[in-house]
């Protein structure tokens, strides 16, 4: 195997076996970078600065969980001194000055990190197409999308470009792209992951989480990144898990809920034979397995598409010319600053879901719309709750159908019902991961999604960590 | 007959807190800094950043709530109010809707026709804004700067009912408002340094009329004479319009201090939607009893009741109390030397007179002065003992405001004890009565205020000194056999 095809724990291994040194390491993924990056394009900057610098650092932090391990960032994530565009052209030369919770403490656990990766404007969208740069490719096969909006992460982590990546996930954005791409994608529970330095989509909704090549590294990556923040008031305080202690080949007597009212969604049939025989080799491995009943994915998605736009609408308004960032130059007055500063600086869906929010918070139209999906939201909070009562995890498909072709949605509510899977657990505020489950035959990756209740992600890795054992189809890379 | 017509103003205060940092980050609240010195990413608004609440500045929402006779809230939370400016760098200000940390207060007035209850509809707490400045005037200007020192620092917004009904009962709500602040120590309650900010809504309305009539909203009085002038004038106009036949427009004014009048800023339409929602980067605020135990506990007397108390149990006249109140370093001072010192009605005619007058020179307040209670007290007793006279006291209370030593000191290093012998006195009188010869006519043909001249020049012989009480006694004993 290639150095850049190993996982987190391998390259650890290797380092601590005296095999590999965090140098050569790092060289071979920036090899792999030169060799790839032109028809892959995961990256928007490649931080051979940072990396060095990480590199440097390694005496001092080889005892961290990450010492020496190539990880890439997701572009909207602050980092001191680094161009943090969130692939807009609103912050194409924005260099932030401070670093985000989560990039710190990759730093502390001695990671050498190698880019900021590609992305939907402003993490809106599910293909990276809304990327104002370039579009990045799917490593499986180049015509098609990696998904998004943690598109360049996913696929960065797919094409060996990095030993694994920090993605963000509002409505699926970490585990769509991850199951487009073959890798495993998890978002963890709402406020697991500090949000501080963390740019702003729907900040009710947003949370970092870890893709990586398997789900040893997932539960690596959480044991670094998990934790209370004081600077983040929605951080949850509590004692410290190690995840890495739920990396047993173990679900008998695991009770696993199969939503009826989400498998009888119009989707992909291959996704769905795929997702379903690979619950049944959980059912052979002492699961038990049972059909539930949920609330109509669809509200969770209508509820999503007003909550998430309406917290936009006022998180991206800072946005104005003002302080940093783009600045029109076509402008006579302050008002006409603001206007042509937004009109130059976002592209077409970030400016539709500010129209879409603008208008959900507008007095008059509050109530039927913002306070109606709060409420949705809270009955999808309580719908899952409830299956939680009596079942350790959920199994759904990670999204409709296999990634699709560049280029081949153009309307909006067409890409929208691609998070019609993943929607609903950001609402809900569970923990939920996708991982590799098969390919459709043209050999294009299917996820599977694990859902959990609040601070499950321990029952979800064993689950995954198991099923990964069940189907051996882990070592399998994109050729490129 | 002319229609009458009442008005009613209802004010929107907001109120600095003096807490030492920022709202939501460590920032220093500290005023007069260079421009952005007091300010950090979370502070910038920079993407990605997040508000962290300072409690401190709950505990100061409490006690305003608690003193102006709130209830407080037990769930409380913020809200987003969104709208462009320069000045906002997240493009919205971090607020408080619909679940203010106080609700339904009140608070006792007084003014010249009598004393008020003003209702007080809600406390919130939000962040300030920066402030643009401009070279020169803002026309001419080539640009705006940004100072966003100002961000973020804490501040509290009370809201009162339209229970007005005069500019003198606004002046006299804000004044108590700005007296409560000071006596709970939350605020500086400066208006020139913005610490102290007021915009009032002014309506008239038919007397016996239920319903309110059309508001304008005033903004920009930036002093507490601004504020008074600003609502008569508005008073005038809308009477003036309503009279004329016309009608009051629905919009925003602005009070110009130099034209002395108010200029329509912007109408109903042009009002912003702000678009309010939950702040989601925030937890909701629970204030248990014991929080609001704790908070209750730091209140001290409020000026009212202290005025009451100086009034029913001290005995002193209610402009005296009023005065001594007004200042919240003036009442304790003034309590300090009580402890030392009990004649009251004699402690408030000092403090009035020769201590403020030295405060007001200097742009002192009390306890800058060199002048200790303690030392006050004594000084006080000095006189009632006779050592000085009132007149010497006068001297010596200035070398004790600028020195910072005792009265006994003063007097015994200047000699100014009062003489208080006769034996003393005996040369010293018969001297002016041989001097004054026309006046001893005067005296001994019964003028009796002959007598005052002769006590006088005696004072001035002995530089102040003398017991005047005992010259007149021997001038009278001498002359008037």
């Amino acid at each position: 195997m290639n150095i850049y095809d190993l996982t987190i724990h391998e390259l650890k291994d290797k380092i601590a076996a005296g095999e590999l040194t965090p140098a050569e390491i790092k060289n071979a993924y920036s090899d792999r970078i030169n060799e790839v990056e032109d028809s892959v394009k995961s990256y928007i900057t490649v931080t051979d600065q940072l990396a060095d610098q990480g590199l440097a650092a390694y005496e001092k932090k080889k005892d961290g969980l990450l010492a020496g391990i190539p990880i890439a960032v997701k572009d909207n994530m602050s980092t001191d001194g680094i161009k943090t565009s969130c692939a807009s052209k609103m912050l194409e030369n924005y260099k932030p000055p401070y670093d985000a919770t989560a990039v710190e403490k990759l730093s502390e656990a001695g990671a050498v990190i190698m880019g900021k990766t590609n992305m939907d404007e402003f993490a809106m969208g599910s293909s990276t197409e809304n990327s104002a740069f370039f579009n990045t490719h799917n490593p499986w096969n180049l015509n098609h999308a990696p998904g998004g909006s943690s598109g360049g992460s996913a696929a960065a982590v797919a094409a060996g470009e990095c030993a694994a990546a920090l993605g963000s996930d509002t409505g699926g954005s970490i585990r769509q792209p991850a199951a487009y791409c073959g890798v495993v994608g998890l978002k963890p529970t709402y406020g697991m992951v500090s949000r501080y330095g963390l740019v702003a989509f729907a900040s009710s909704l947003d949370q970092i989480g870890p893709i990586t090549k398997d789900v040893e590294d997932s539960a690596i990556m959480m044991n670094v990144i998990a934790g209370h923040d004081p600077k983040d008031s929605t951080s949850i305080e509590g004692k410290k898990e190690d995840y890495t202690e739920y990396l047993k080949e173990d679900v008998s007597g695991m009770k696993i809920g199969i939503p009826e009212e989400y498998f009888n969604l119009d989707f992909d049939k291959e996704v769905k034979e795929s997702v379903m025989a690979a619950v049944e080799k959980l059912k052979e491995a002492g699961a038990e397995v049972e059909t539930v009943h949920m609330t109509d994915a669809s509200y969770a998605l209508a509820a999503y598409y007003v909550i998430a736009p309406a917290e936009a609408s006022s998180n991206l308004a800072r946005y104005d010319g003002v302080r940093y960032g783009l600045r029109s130059e076509h402008a006579s007055d302050v008002s006409e600053m603001f206007t042509n500063t937004r009109h130059e600086g976002f592209g077409d869906e970030v400016k539709r879901r500010i129209m879409i929010g603008t208008y959900a918070l507008s007095s008059g139209y509050y109530d039927a719309y913002y306070l109606k999906a709060q409420k949705v939201r809270t009955l999808i909070k309580d719908d899952f709750d409830r299956i939680f009562n009596d079942f350790d995890l959920i199994v759904t498909p990670t999204a409709p159908t296999t990634a699709i072709e560049l280029g081949s949605k153009s309307d909006p509510l067409e890409m929208y019902y691609t998070d019609i899977f993943t929607v609903p657990i950001n609402i809900a505020g569970v923990p939920a991961m996708s991982v590799p489950c098969g390919f459709d035959s043209n050999q294009m990756p299917i996820g599977l999604q694990l859902i959990g209740p609040h601070f499950g992600e321990g029952k979800i890795i064993q689950a995954a960590y198991t099923l990964e054992k069940l189907l051996n189809i882990k070592d399998k890379r994109a050729e490129l | 007959m002319s229609t009458k017509y009442e008005t009613v103003i209802g004010l929107e205060v907001h109120v600095q807190l003096n807490t030492e940092s920022k709202i939501f980050c460590g920032c220093s609240t500290e005023f007069g800094k260079e421009p952005n010195e007091n300010t950090c990413p979370v502070c910038l608004g920079l993407p990605g950043t997040l508000p962290v609440l300072n409690k401190k500045v709950v505990d100061y929402a409490i006690m305003a709530g608690l003193a102006l006779n709130c209830e407080i809230a037990e769930y409380s939370k913020f809200d987003r109010k969104n709208y462009f400016y320069p000045d906002l760098p997240k493009a919205y200000q971090i607020s408080q809707f619909d679940l203010p940390v106080a609700e339904n207060g009140r608070i006792e007035i007084e003014t010249d026709e009598g004393i008020f209850n003003i209702g007080v509809t809600r406390v919130h707490l939000e962040e300030d804004a920066g402030k643009l400045i401009h070279e020169g005037s803002i026309d001419k200007s080539k640009g705006s700067l940004v100072d966003y020192n100002r961000t973020g620092v804490p501040l509290i917004e009370i809201v009162s009912e339209p229970d007005m009904r005069t500019p003198a009962q606004a002046k006299a709500y804000l004044t108590e408002l700005k007296m409560i602040m000071e006596y709970l120590d939350i605020s500086d309650c400066n208006m020139e340094e913005g610490s102290l900010r007021c915009d009032a809504n002014v309506s008239l309305r038919p007397v016996g009329q239920e319903e309110f009539g059309t508001k304008a909203e005033l903004k920009n009085m930036n002093s507490f004479s601004a504020v008074e002038k600003g609502l008569e004038y508005e008073v005038k106009r809308q009477r003036q319009l309503l009279e004329e036949g016309g009608e009051v427009v629905q919009e925003t004014r602005t009070w110009d201090e130099s034209l002395n009048k108010t200029i329509s800023m912007r109408g109903k339409e042009e009002a912003h939607d702000y678009r309010y929602f939950p702040e989601p980067d925030l937890v909701p605020l629970e204030i248990n009893e014991a929080w609001k135990e704790e908070m209750r506990k730091e209140i001290p007397e409020l000026p009212r009741e202290k005025y009451k108390r100086f009034v029913s149990e001290l005995g002193l006249p209610e402009y005296d109390a009023g005065v001594l109140t007004g200042d919240k370093d003036m009442a304790v001072f003034f309590e300090e030397v009580l402890k030392d010192y009990d004649d009251p009605k004699n402690l408030s005619n000092w403090m009035m007179g020769e201590f403020l007058r030295l405060l007001n020179e200097n742009n002192h307040s009390p306890f800058d002065s060199g002048v200790t209670p303690l030392n006050l007290a004594r000084m006080l007793k000095l006189i009632d003992e006779d050592v000085i006279s009132g007149k010497i006291a006068k001297e010596v209370f200035e070398k004790m405001y600028n020195s910072g030593s005792d009265p006994e000191t003063i007097v015994e290093e200047e000699g100014l004890k009062q003489i208080s012998d006769e034996d003393e006195l005996e040369n010293i009188v018969d001297g002016i009565i041989a001097e004054n010869s026309d006046a001893v006519e005067d005296v001994q043909n019964g003028k009796d205020r002959a007598i005052g001249f002769l006590v006088g020049q005696v004072m001035k012989e002995t530089r102040g000194k003398a017991n005047p009480g005992l010259v007149n006694q021997m001038l009278r004993d001498k002359l008037m056999d």
